[in-house]
């Protein structure tokens, strides 16, 4: 097992991306953050955290987006589906969605068909904690990223959350 | 995370995690039918024929709404018009189905455990919309779904199942169900049309005064008289059935407490409901139907996964 990201690696690396997603989105006007559940969220809260500070809090549009229906793999792997909550209209919307980690990038496809279906965006961004960048399955790439890492595809990438694992890190088993 | 079933035969088969799979997983669809595209694409490669044996408007109508939000593909088969008519057998008629590369059955049908019967004999999922005077799981699952919503939970609830008992698939599946995730429940009418073989399988308490059992209840469960299946008379007249069992706006009133009032429909008004109860404020018989939707669409989506 080996360490990635430690906490306070991560505490610094959210900081980056929410200034990052910031240089593009000033004051975040026409711009709505999604967070991909379930485990893309906790990532998300964070950065709007982040965000929260560093605008006007009544700019930020923040939703959560469940991509259980629209998977590809529903005839091998049954998954317990979330809560999908996007309480405004993306419609002509500069659209960032954060997840915490890219790998094969069927979760960002699954994710792009989702959205779809709440109306059409103007663009669409990604953001990502981990970018394990072998093995793509999609042509799909991430707008920011917290690290990229190479990785064998017998590897696993594990982000923990501290409201969710009692501890802040990403490791590599 | 899945069903301990590859059928949906009845709730008797069901587990109390199976109930609770579904119930959150019809939350969540639920969900996408507020949505402005009320649909999702995970059936889309699964064909599901539906079959049905025996009249009904809001199941049929309600499965075929859920399996179109799913983007699966539907057939829809009555047996008046079709081969039925000319003697086909139920199985020849399913295989000939099934030879079209069919992967899901919805069946209805006057016989009790006609779908027990096909499972035993075909590959494909099967999904009871009602089988005689046997179950009714998707319509129970449906009624727990809106009790849910409306107490939060349905651990000790108190829930009165009233009228037409004994030739009731909503009240047996109810009674399986509601047994299963530990509520309350009281049968109540008249005693011709309580067996004791149900209330005495499941130990229920037998309420033949409905004031009492309205007064002891939070949800009152109310059946349609089921004239078509009652082939001696077992009470005198609907009159007199409505006047000793029926619900009035009056009897609610005077109760000096507040229930909730179900009913699966179709409503025989002046009968087992009076219409100012039906469509009254105590009634959630709308929600139910509602909820019907996103119950079937956790159904069908739970079974279609299973690896062939």
């Amino acid at each position: 097992m080996k360490i990635i990201l430690s906490e306070q690696q991560i505490a610094l690396t959210v900081k980056r991306l929410a200034h990052q997603i910031l240089e593009d989105h000033l004051q975040l006007k026409d711009t709505v953050i999604i967070g991909i559940q379930p485990r893309g969220t906790h990532l998300s809260d964070r950065i709007v955290h982040e965000l929260s500070a560093l605008v006007t809090t009544s700019s930020i549009r923040y939703g959560k987006l469940d991509i259980t229906f629209y998977r590809d793999d529903i005839r091998k792997e049954l998954h317990v589906p979330n809560k999908t909550d996007i309480p405004f209209g993306i419609e002509n919307k500069n659209v960032v969605i954060i997840d915490d980690v890219l790998y094969k990038g069927r979760t960002i496809r699954a994710a792009l068909d989702a959205l779809l279906d709440f109306g059409r965006p103007l663009k669409v961004g990604l953001c990502v904690l981990i970018d394990r960048r072998f093995s793509r399955e999609f042509p799909i790439q991430a707008d920011y990223v917290g690290t990229a890492i190479d990785t064998f595809s017998s590897q696993k990438v594990k982000v923990n959350w501290k409201e969710k694992d009692q501890e802040e890190s990403v490791v590599l088993i | 995370m899945r069903l301990s079933t590859k059928h949906l035969l009845g709730i008797k088969d069901l587990t109390k995690e199976d109930i609770e799979l579904i119930l959150s997983t019809a939350a969540q669809f639920k969900d996408v039918l507020q949505r402005p595209v009320k649909k999702v694409p995970s059936l889309r490669d699964v064909t599901i024929v539906n079959l049905f044996y025996e009249n009904s408007t809001r199941t049929r109508i309600s499965f075929e709404l859920a399996e179109k939000r799913l983007s699966a593909d539907t057939i829809n088969f009555t047996a008046s018009g079709s081969s039925a008519a000319k003697g086909e057998t139920l199985l020849d008629t399913v295989n000939n189905i099934l030879s079209m590369k069919v992967d899901m059955v919805v069946m209805r049908h006057s016989a009790s455990g006609a779908p027990h019967f096909l499972a035993k004999h075909i590959p494909a999922a099967i999904v009871n919309a009602g089988d005689g005077i046997n179950e009714h799981p998707t319509q129970a699952l449906l009624d727990a779904l809106s009790m849910t919503e409306k107490f939060g939970h349905l651990e000790g609830l108190k829930v009165a199942i009233i009228g037409d008992i004994m030739h009731s698939r909503v009240a047996l599946s109810n009674i399986y169900l509601l047994k299963k995730m530990g509520a309350e429940v009281v049968v109540a009418g008249p005693p011709t049309l309580i067996p004791k073989y149900i209330t005495e399988a499941f130990g229920l308490k037998v309420e033949y005064d409905i004031r009492k059992a309205l007064q002891w209840c939070d949800v009152a469960n109310v059946l349609r008289i089921q004239l078509e299946r009652q082939n001696q008379p077992l009470f005198s007249s609907l009159r007199e059935y409505n006047l000793a069992y029926g619900i009035s706006r009056k009897l609610l009133e005077s109760l000096g407490k507040e229930i909730t009032i179900m009913h699966p429909g179709p409503i025989n008004r002046g009968v087992e409901l009076d219409s100012d109860v039906a469509d009254g404020p105590y009634s959630i018989v709308l929600n139910q139907v509602e909820n019907g939707v996103a119950v079937r669409m956790a159904v069908l989506y739970l079974l279609a996964n299973r690896e062939n």
